[in-house]
């Protein structure tokens, strides 16, 4: 029963989205390449690869447990898409990786992430691993010098296709209703 | 009253003076395309590996809501190339459409700031901003 509704909902948003033919919210790669994939430490306790998901929507975003303004906002934004995304959000995975591997192993980044949604995933490694990810995927990260250890980041999240294809950009500070809307294009495609 | 020969010669040169700023102020504002375009050309790569320094992105962009609201980054270099926000492939374009006048800042190892600023204005409809508008394209225009 629940295999048909979910199939009826990708039937009917494939529909939508061929009808209506929308631009997706977020920039849009063209064409878009495949991401790249990675081998980090999981914050579920497994190794963490990208190419472990293909099938599933993928959102990536970059960011720190400690981050004090960006990041508790994107991954709210991110919880909020997830559910409004109902039965949908299955198909649906949110990795985020750290910036900070010094105070981010992967039980902070566990206990952390599982604040906004228990099915969020965490990746955290040594500098020079996420180093690696980050120059792959265009992330600027820079330590600010100072007391609390703070970063600046890159603030956006990749949205990557079934295929693990990087299909879209979405800019920061766009509501979970644009990541509703793109998502349900991008699970319209099988 | 009496009013000269010369007042009423006038009058037409006034009109005629103040009727393209009435018409840029009410006239709808329209542009051929929505989309800023950058371009990465070929060789880049090799000109900067010989010491040019190129400029491509400028720090700050500036881009208005129904008018010209949409970001359009293509790398036609050989070479992967960080541009903008992101790492862009050879041949590949990125698309970035924006529906919220806000100012976007993305972080940009391009940059010797380390950053790049997207403002965007909301969209010309009163006759004041059309106006506005209009003076701003004009300067840069000729700028």
């Amino acid at each position: 029963m629940r295999t048909l509704v979910l199939t009826t909902l990708l039937v009917a948003s494939a529909s939508s989205a061929r009808a209506g033919d929308a631009p997706l919210k977020a920039g849009v790669f063209d064409p878009p390449r495949v991401a790249p994939d990675f081998a980090l430490q999981g914050s579920d306790g497994s190794e963490l690869k990208l190419s472990r998901y293909r099938g599933k929507v993928v959102l990536l975003g970059f960011g720190f447990t400690s981050c004090a303004a960006v990041c508790p906002v994107t991954l709210g934004t991110l919880a909020a898409a997830h559910k409004q995304l109902g039965v949908l959000a299955d198909e649906l995975q949110v990795v985020y990786i750290t910036v900070d591997p010094e105070r981010d192993d992967a039980a902070q980044m566990k206990k952390y992430l599982s604040s906004f949604d228990p099915t969020f995933v965490g990746g955290t490694g040594t500098e020079q691993q996420l180093a690696a990810v980050r120059k792959e995927y265009g992330i600027a990260a820079e330590k600010v010098a100072g007391p609390d250890g703070s970063y600046t980041h890159s603030s956006f999240v990749y949205l990557i296709d079934r295929e693990g294809r990087m299909r879209a950009l979405m800019p920061y500070g766009h509501a979970a209703d644009d990541y509703v809307h793109d998502l349900k294009i991008l699970l319209a495609s099988p | 009253m009496k009013v000269s020969h010369r007042h009423w010669l006038a009058i037409p040169l006034v009109a005629a003076a103040l009727a393209p700023v009435a018409w840029a102020a009410v006239a709808p504002v329209r542009y051929p395309s929505r989309e800023e375009v950058f371009e990465i050309p070929k060789g880049t790569w090799a000109r900067r590996m010989s010491g040019d320094k190129v400029e491509i992105l400028p720090a700050r962009i500036n881009l208005v809501l129904g008018v010209r609201d949409v970001l359009l980054l293509r790398n036609l270099d050989d070479v992967p190339q960080v541009f903008g926000p992101t790492v862009m492939m050879p041949g590949q374009s990125f698309r970035l459409p924006f529906e919220v006048a806000s100012s976007y800042t993305f972080a940009c190892t391009a940059h010797a700031s380390g950053q790049m600023t997207i403002v965007v204005e909301p969209q010309p409809l009163s006759a004041w901003m059309r106006l506005r508008w209009r003076a701003i394209t004009l300067w840069n225009a000729v700028a």
